[in-house]
């Protein structure tokens, strides 16, 4: 629920998926390399190496902007922004500061309350990404710092929005529609670790600011504002007042920690970077053609699929889900849709959550060959859900992977359909066994039939068609003689 | 004018270490030189910077980097590929 | 095939030399087998590179400047790297952590500043040609005291990268040589267009000097011969701009009213950039070492406390403070100002003339120890400040002596018009043979 009196909002920083650095040409695919290996002079700061703009990484921004509706500015430039810090191995940041790429936009998002809502950006700059700390020692040994330079000189964009944003979960949805719309406009990887930091702003109305930083997850988002909502009705619920501070979120606790207040002090001495020139990109802006976004996605996904709101909103707020969906339905859209939406959905990709796994290996075919299986009818839904899950785990483990119709016939898992005689059997021992339901059903108490049909769904394993089951134990209890 | 608590400052700021023997000759100097500087207030005329060239841009292409010896080799201290430096708070 | 070299043993009496290299080998081109010297804030690849501070005292650079490969590409035998005032903060090489270099011509004084180390060792013949760095003057400066030739070029015609950032927006790295065609030579290899510096400009320097000036039209700016000058180098230069005239050229008086606040405007610009330039020295990836048992902050005031000379650190604060909010619009957004009226000024002033002349320096060479005051030394900058700030070329050829020193003939000329320049230079050169 949207509380009135809460202001927020958010600076996105997200990596750039660019070949190459944002001012030399080192490979940024750095992750799975050791320390110091994607480092070159220039990404280095060393002595007189100077910065050389990648133009892909301009490309990219301007392609956010565009989807963004914010306006190009005339003039951009690059400044300087001077503080001291082990991984900031120029002991300054090239970034952009009173002539950013871009200015003004804004991002629908789905309101706490339905409906949609604009929330509006500030600007849009590029800026590259400083070198990773690693914290090392002990109080006996000596604590020390390790730098890893791999990450330095990454491109970065930095999003800013305007105060809009009235709840965490608001908070959250901005998040992901902007992660999503990065997506579609091929310019962002949300898979890589770290591509994704957030700060922060939030006050109650009233009170001060305080700036929360170093959220790296969509999850953390919601938490640390939450959080910070609550110590700071606290604190004015105590009859003090809310110091307007820098405060890091502790992901593993979940909690705010006040930050030295040395970060208020840092003035950071900007000025034009010298060694590069200005940009004049605003007549770009007019030949970017912009792929389809999330919004006219998910309007498609319910004109062309018949999809529900809730269904497209889902199914569209990834990339690579939306893309899956649509391979799974491509060979009878009409047939396919329904069942595929659903299952994907709904059960899919809370599959998925509970095995922390991604999309990325399940493929598309062997998800169309289950959807096919339960559209004629050869398994119920709960054979299904167990179908689902044995496909997961092998992909998951590594295992050999069946094809659906395997896995049914392995586990014989095909419905009793022609075979009335095991349901029948179950049906006669469901009511023996449980005179009291037999009597609840005849005084009219709801659930009791329910409860039949589980015991008899439990006895032939799950394999009866429900629709054929409900029908034959109706039957059933009417012949049982009063 | 500055104070020597002004340049005491300015030198935590920069972080050059100044010596508390130093430190009054340095504001003497840093007055003067200011002084000097302030000549400028009478400056009139646009922000210049007409700059001779615009959307200087390289194309998006991997170069070789250097091997982690080189980058390490000039580095006083390392660990493990790491470069060390002093714990921050 | 055996790689080719040269044996240099030079005996440097002069403290030229922070490093020399004995046996540099060499490949073949236009400049096959000459011992060329490096100043020592270029980046040279295996060979040692300290700016002349003890903050980079073993620092190894891993690659080497754009112009270093240039000078090996054309078949120059690296033969060192040359002294200068620290990360070239210095008017007379006196600030350098390793010792002055001493003047050729007189030992008691100073060779000029900051590239001192270059031109002594031209001057005592040790090398025909070196590389320097004009930021404010310290080609044109050393050559004027030490009585040899040096040039710097148009801004962004020859690349920066590899040069240790003192104040981005003024450098240049420049040819410096004992005659007008060993400096035009050294030129025609370094200038040109490289990627990897965005400043740079697609202006190769590819040219022959001619000695004839006949119908040059050359400016004669008041402020360059007005109270701040010596009378007795007033002199001489105006001589040997007679000597031109002699040749056909003409004069024509100009004012450049800019120049009283260029030499703020320098100051301010290039403490500015450097306090920022230089903050990246903390003794962490390069460097004597940072004493990693320590806190960040106390760790990094310690290392640069002890390796950054005064005068150093006396710059990185007055730029620090300048850009500090509050006084950025102040100092160094007014220090823009003041920089684009001199280049409206230099511009207004070639509409009508084709160079401008006049002494490089406004003294002779000083004594050693003989300026202690900061602002009195700044103050000897008055003349060379201007070119740097408008980017526009600029040469030091000898022309006289006054006192038994040295004195500096100045040509300035259009951005980019770096051979007529020199053509005015040679043609000077060339009469008094």
């Amino acid at each position: 629920m949207a509380e009135t009196d809460v202001i927020i909002g958010l600076e996105v920083h997200c990596q750039l998926d660019t070949k190459s650095k944002l001012f030399c040409g080192c490979d940024t695919d750095y992750r799975s390399d050791g320390p110091n290996t994607h480092v070159c002079p220039i990404c280095l700061g060393l002595p007189g190496a100077m910065p050389s703009l990648n133009k892909r990484a301009i490309e990219y921004a301007m392609r956010v902007a565009k989807a963004l509706n914010c306006t190009v500015i005339p003039e951009s430039e690059f400044s300087r922004k001077n503080y001291f810090y082990p991984d900031l191995d120029k002991a300054y940041q090239i970034t952009q500061y009173d002539k950013p790429l871009a200015e003004g936009g804004y991002l629908e998002i789905e309101s706490d309350e339905g409906g949609e809502r604009k929330i509006r950006l500030t600007r849009i700059h590029v800026e590259e990404d400083p070198g990773r700390l690693v914290h090392m020692g002990n109080v006996e040994r000596g604590k020390y710092s390790l730098v890893d330079y791999n990450r330095a000189g990454i491109p970065l964009i930095e999003i800013v929005s305007e105060p809009d944003l009235r709840s965490p979960k608001e908070a959250r949805k901005f998040l992901n529609k902007l992660r999503a719309t990065l997506e579609y406009l091929n310019v962002f990887d949300s898979d890589k670790e770290g591509s994704l930091r957030v700060d922060a702003n939030i006050s109650i109305v009233g009170s001060e600011r305080v700036e929360v930083k170093n959220i790296t997850s969509y999850k953390g988002v919601e938490k640390a504002l939450t959080f910070e909502i609550t110590r700071q009705k606290n604190v004015l619920r105590r009859g003090q007042r809310v110091d307007r501070e820098t405060r890091h979120f502790l992901e593993s606790r979940g909690v705010t920690q006040s930050a030295r207040s040395k970060e208020l002090e840092n003035d950071y001495r900007y000025f034009p970077e010298p060694d590069l020139r200005p940009l004049h990109v605003q007549s770009w802006v007019k030949d970017i053609v912009l792929p389809e976004l999330p919004d006219a996605r998910r309007e498609r996904f319910m004109a062309q699929y018949g999809c529900s709101l809730n269904h497209a909103r889902t199914l569209t707020g990834e990339l690579k889900l939306a893309n899956f969906f649509e391979t799974v339905v491509s060979s009878d859209p009409k047939g396919l849709s329904t069942l595929a939406a659903t299952w994907i959905a709904d059960t899919l990709i809370g599959e998925l959550n509970y095995r922390d796994m991604h999309l990325d290996p399940v493929d598309p075919e062997s998800f169309t060959g289950l959807v096919h299986l339960l559209k004629a009818g050869t398994i119920t839904d709960k054979s299904g859900v167990e179908v689902l899950r044995v496909m997961l785990d092998q992909r998951l483990k590594n295992e050999t992977r069946e094809i659906p119709a395997a896995i049914v016939a392995r586990l014989n898992l095909a419905k009793t359909a022609g075979d009335t005689g095991a349901v029948t059997t179950a049906i006669e021992e469901a009511i023996t066994e449980n005179p009291k339901a037999l009597e609840d059903y005849r005084a009219g108490k709801a659930g009791a039939l329910n409860f039949l049909v589980g015991q008899v769904m439990k006895k032939t394993r799950g394999k009866a068609d429900p629709g054929e089951l409900n029908r034959m134990l109706i039957e059933a209890l009417r012949k049982r003689e009063a | 004018m500055v104070s020597e608590k002004d340049v005491q400052h300015i030198a935590e700021l920069a972080d050059v270490g100044i010596s508390s023997g130093e430190l009054g000759t340095f504001t003497h100097q840093f007055n003067q030189i200011l002084e000097y500087f302030d000549q400028l207030d009478a400056v009139k005329g646009d922000a210049a910077a007409i700059k001779d060239l615009y959307n200087v841009l390289r194309e998006d292409e991997i170069e070789p980097s250097l091997p982690q010896e080189e980058v390490l080799r000039n580095a006083p201290a390392k660990e493990d590929g790491f470069i060390k430096a002093p714990r921050v708070m | 095939m055996a790689e080719k070299s040269i044996v240099f043993e030079p005996e440097d009496r002069y403290n030229a030399f922070l490093t020399v290299c004995n046996k540099p080998p060499h490949t073949d081109g236009k400049l096959a087998g000459i011992a060329v010297a490096v100043k020592d804030n270029i980046s040279t690849r295996g060979i040692e590179t300290t700016c002349a501070s003890r903050i980079l005292k073993g620092y190894v650079p891993p690659y080497d400047a754009h112009v270093v490969g240039l000078l090996r590409k054309s078949g120059a035998a690296i033969a060192g790297k040359t002294n200068m005032d620290e990360f070239g903060m210095g008017t007379t090489t006196e600030n350098s952590a390793f010792g002055p270099t001493l003047n050729p011509c007189d030992t008691g004084r100073v060779p000029g500043g900051s590239s001192g180390g270059s031109a002594a060792a031209i001057a005592a013949g040790m090398v025909r040609m070196a590389l320097g760095t004009d930021t404010g003057g310290s080609i044109r400066c050393p050559a004027a005291f030490c009585g040899i030739t040096g040039l710097k070029p148009s801004y962004g015609r020859v690349s920066r990268y590899g040069l240790i950032a003192y104040a981005n927006s003024l450098e240049q790295i420049g040819p410096m040589g004992k005659t007008v065609t060993d400096v035009s030579t050294l030129m025609e290899v370094i200038a040109g267009y490289d990627r990897h510096d965005s400043t740079s400009h697609n202006k190769p320097y590819t040219h022959t000097p001619k000695a004839d000036i006949k119908g040059l039209k050359i400016g004669i700016p008041a402020e360059y011969f007005g109270p701040g000058v010596d009378p007795a180098v007033a002199g001489v230069v105006k001589k040997a701009i007679g000597r031109l005239e002699e040749l056909g050229a003409t004069t024509v008086p100009c004012s450049i009213p800019s120049m009283e606040y260029a030499l703020a405007a320098y100051y301010v610009t290039c403490t500015c950039e450097a306090s920022s330039n230089l903050a990246r020295f903390d003794g962490v990836r390069y460097g004597p070492a940072a004493d990693t048992k320590k806190q960040w902050h106390d760790a990094y005031q310690e290392v640069r406390r002890a390796g950054f000379g005064t005068e150093v650190r006396r710059r990185i604060m007055l730029g620090t403070f300048a850009l500090t909010s509050g006084y950025y619009g102040k100092y160094y957004a007014k220090a823009q100002v003041a920089r684009e009226n001199v280049r409206k000024d230099f511009q207004r002033i070639f509409d009508g003339v084709d160079v401008i002349a006049g002494p490089t320096m406004p003294t002779v060479a000083f004594k050693l120890g003989e300026k202690s005051d900061p602002l009195s030394m700044y103050l000897a900058d008055i003349l060379t400040v201007p070119a740097n700030l408008a980017g526009i070329p600029a040469i030091s050829v000898p022309c006289g002596k006054a006192d038994g020193m040295p004195v500096g003939l100045q040509i300035m000329g259009r951005h980019f018009d770096d051979e007529r320049v020199v053509d005015v230079a040679y043609a000077y050169e060339q009469a008094v043979i």
